[in-house]
């Protein structure tokens, strides 16, 4: 079987808008373009339904109801509006909240301007495989704590963080918790209720929908969550998000949801075994190679894998018919390697060494196949090329060099 | 941003990937960079007795495609030429010939400090103190 280049790996980052989704949507380019606020007409009628229908589709895939859902832009927008919409609101209960060092910089970068707007945040540490415990978050609240935010599965290397012991630790303290589900919804099986999460953000493009649209479960019972809005307008949204709704982007999230939800277990399956497929046909076939975040308990689709003695990016630039990412500083433009490998205490070099792989609803085995054989070939050139790969074979002790460093 | 085909040329097929003996009298080693930067060039120089010319040069690079493609080129630069000309050897050379992005001048700059690291080592072996006259009056020759 032949494969289609280049192939596509970067699952993590986005995904290919599934057709299913893309024909669901377009009717409301075209012919039910209404504004979803119209209140008077059936153009307006029309997108108004969809869009319920959309809300429903979505809360049904996180087991909330659809009068919790706020259609965002993305998730970027819905974790700014969850981190500053509750501490604006909560301020007079207290000043303090609780994330994690691992979380999307949209997350830290929101955390950094509430402190500088006079909260206190703490940032968790986490483990060897990027993980907080439920005691961890335990011990640093204070009796200002208002906010707990811990992402459910991480971006880089698919770590599933204790999300349902979390929640049930802020239930008992009568802390709110907010979750960027954004890896972990259409995946592996998230339930607010459950779980006891009161805000969760979802971004389509990361689930087979399109980009430009996102969602916040902002929770109504048991607690009733309130938010201030961080965007000013025409009250859309219960008041918590103005602006017109991006009516088709909504339908498609909507149906991205709904086709995620229903075919999770067995795409779950699929991917999983194309994921295990790649890393051991590479784990098997190369030496020196450190599987990045935890073995067990991550994402179906997500490997993450450290190549001893050869760089990220110049990999990359070997395997270029294959699309994936690296924790290399060199791909990053600001030439810090990835903030959540140094977290994991993964040490810089094998930081640079890093590459990310996200198998996801289109990958074929072929196309796994494929990769395996040109990473292997690249990983044994690249490394007959390595000053550091010479000298560990000649026994030197890397450690023991005094490097020039620039 | 895509590579420059100058840089895909010298990834795909480098030039002059190796090791001379460090034992060899007429080599010289400069190991430069850090793997914590992600960094690191070995790049050696062999030097002809008589002509004082370099005759040969290898290196090794752990990098990325712009740090591989600097140091091939600076590989291919160095064969035939002085030290006084190797010496005179400057990064931005090696930015304008690979057409290197701002971003990645540093691979260059460390390509060119692997240089003069070769020559230095050469010059200690020959027992010449670096930065004394008669290291100028060596290398000229």
């Amino acid at each position: 079987m032949s494969v289609k280049l280049p192939i596509y790996l970067d699952n993590n980052s986005t995904t290919r808008t599934d057709p299913r989704v893309v024909e669901v949507m377009l009717p409301y380019f075209t012919e039910k373009f209404g504004n979803s606020a119209s209140r008077n007409h059936p153009f307006g009628w029309a997108a108004e339904e969809a869009v319920e229908v959309a809300r429903d589709q979505l809360a049904s895939a996180i087991g909330a109801s659809g009068k919790e859902i706020i259609f965002t832009s993305g998730a970027t927008e819905s974790n700014n509006l969850a981190l500053k919409g509750v501490a604006a609101m909560y301020k007079k209960k207290g000043n303090h909240l609780i994330t994690t060092a691992t979380e999307h910089k949209c997350v830290l970068d929101t955390s950094k301007r509430l402190e500088r707007d006079g909260f206190n945040v703490t940032y968790l540490p986490v483990d060897k495989f990027g993980r907080v415990s439920a005691d961890q978050v335990r011990e640093a609240m204070t009796d200002k704590t208002i906010l707990v935010s811990v992402m459910f599965a991480n971006n880089e290397i698919g770590t599933i963080q204790p999300v349902a012991d979390i929640g049930k630790l802020c239930k008992e303290k009568g802390v709110l918790f907010h979750t960027d589900a954004v890896q972990a919804v259409g995946k592996i099986p998230v339930d607010v209720e459950a779980m006891g999460i009161d805000l969760l953000s979802l971004s389509a493009h990361k689930l087979y929908g399109p980009k430009g649209v996102g969602a916040l479960y902002v929770r109504k019972k048991d607690p009733r969550v309130r938010l201030e809005p961080i965007i000013d307008g025409g009250g859309h949204e219960r008041g918590m998000r103005s602006g017109t709704l991006a009516v088709p982007l909504i339908v498609g999230l909507g149906a991205a949801c709904e086709i995620a939800h229903a075919e999770m277990a067995e795409e779950g399956k699929r991917t999983f075994a194309l994921r295990e497929r790649l890393r051991k046909g590479i784990m098997d076939a190369l030496p020196e190679t450190y599987l990045n975040g935890h073995p067990d308990d991550r994402l179906p689709g997500n490997v993450n894998i450290s190549f001893a003695y050869v760089e990220g990016e110049g990999l990359m630039m070997g395997i270029k018919d294959v699309a994936v990412s690296s924790g290399s500083a060199c791909t990053s433009a600001s030439l810090e390697p990835s903030y959540i490998m140094r977290a994991l205490g993964v040490g810089d070099e094998l930081a640079h060494s890093s590459i990310r792989f996200g198998v996801g609803r289109f990958n074929t085995e072929a196309e796994i196949d494929f990769t395996i054989d040109l990473l292997v070939r690249e990983v044994r050139r690249l490394r007959e090329m390595s000053p550091l790969y010479e000298m560990v074979l000649d026994g030197v002790d890397l450690k023991s060099i005094a490097w020039s460093g620039h | 941003m895509p590579y420059s085909d100058k840089i895909l040329e010298h990834y795909n097929n480098p030039r002059n990937v190796g090791s001379f003996s460090q034992s060899d009298a007429s080599v010289g080693t400069g190991l430069v960079g850090a793997p914590e930067c992600g960094d690191v060039m070995k790049l050696q120089i062999k030097v002809d007795p008589v002509t004082g010319l370099i005759e040969d040069a290898r290196f090794k690079t752990f990098g990325c495609g712009s740090a591989i493609a600097s140091s091939s080129l600076a590989t291919e630069w160095l064969k035939g030429k002085t030290l006084d000309q190797a010496l005179a050897i400057k990064n931005t050379s090696i930015v304008e010939e690979l057409a290197l992005p701002p971003v990645k001048v540093h691979c260059s700059v460390l390509a060119e400090d692997a240089i003069k690291a070769a020559i230095k080592n050469y010059h200690e072996k020959q027992g010449v103190p670096a930065g004394t006259e008669a290291e100028v009056a060596v290398a000229s020759h």
